[in-house]
């Protein structure tokens, strides 16, 4: 164990409870700040990892514009609080199928990367912003553009969604 | 050095957490932040290998991973602003118009 070790371990702590309290949390605006916490760690995981601009990325998009759009969202609709209003009554089906969910992983992960084999262990690689970039735009540029067109295409059909249709 | 299991384990909780979400809430809303953590998940593991493999294609597709899910959320609160106009719930259980 090294102490990027422990810290992944406590950050992934952190993650785990704060993921599982989104989805249990009683009310929704708690639940979209337990999400932001969620989204911090995962982007400190990154950051240890050494994906420095993945990090940020994450930190950017995910705190600063994703999790605002959520709570726009909530103040924009009746934020109901309770668990009986905010669950419906397959939630028993839902831990069943999530817990054998996470058991099928675990074993598989096990089977796949065994705890004790000393191969699994790495250092940090800097996958830094130059060789992304470096990647991006030339092995990767026609997803690249394709994402680009798919972000245009999502926010002209936001904004023709959401807009008010007085004279309709 | 952090170990590959503990970084797929990591992601294997938040997924399972995300498929617990979508499969128990009621909220529209709270269904999309539970995809949102499964998104996550799969980016975890996409830059864990990245690392482990010292290649940067997993996180050139995370990044590619992170613009959809934010194409998706836009979307998915237009839909859930629309259906709020339109029903005063955003329910998922209450829309049903569609279910034979």
């Amino acid at each position: 164990m090294t102490a990027q070790e422990y810290a992944f371990l406590v950050l992934a702590a952190v993650g785990s409870v704060s993921a599982i309290a989104v989805v249990t949390a009683r009310n929704v605006v708690h639940a979209a700040l337990y999400l932001v916490v969620t989204l911090l760690s995962v982007g400190a995981v990154y950051l240890l990892l050494g994906a420095e601009f993945t990090g940020w990325v994450q930190i950017l998009i995910y705190v600063g514009a994703i999790v605002i759009l959520f709570l726009f969202g909530l103040m924009l609709t009746k934020a109901p609080i309770g668990r009986d209003t905010l669950d419906n009554q397959q939630r028993w089906v839902g831990v069943a199928v999530a817990a054998g969910v996470f058991v099928g992983l675990v074993y598989l992960i096990q089977q796949a990367w065994p705890m004790k084999d000393a191969q699994n262990t790495y250092g940090v690689y800097s996958g830094n912003t130059g060789v992304i970039g470096e990647a991006i735009f030339r092995s990767y540029v026609l997803p690249f553009e394709a994402i680009s067109f798919l972000l245009l295409a999502a926010l002209i059909g936001a904004i023709v969604l959401a807009r008010k249709d007085d004279g309709a | 050095m952090i170990r590959l299991p503990f970084i797929l384990f990591f992601s294997a909780l938040l997924f399972s957490a995300g498929v617990y979400g979508v499969l128990a809430r009621r909220n529209a809303i709270m269904v999309l932040m539970a995809i949102e953590l499964m998104l996550n998940a799969v980016n975890v593991n996409l830059v864990g290998f990245s690392a482990y493999l010292r290649d940067v294609t997993g996180q050139v597709f995370a990044l590619f991973v992170i613009a959809v899910a934010a194409a998706e959320v836009g979307i998915g609160l237009a839909i859930v602003i629309l259906l709020f106009r339109n029903r005063e719930s955003i329910n998922v259980d209450e829309v049903n118009l569609l279910k034979w």
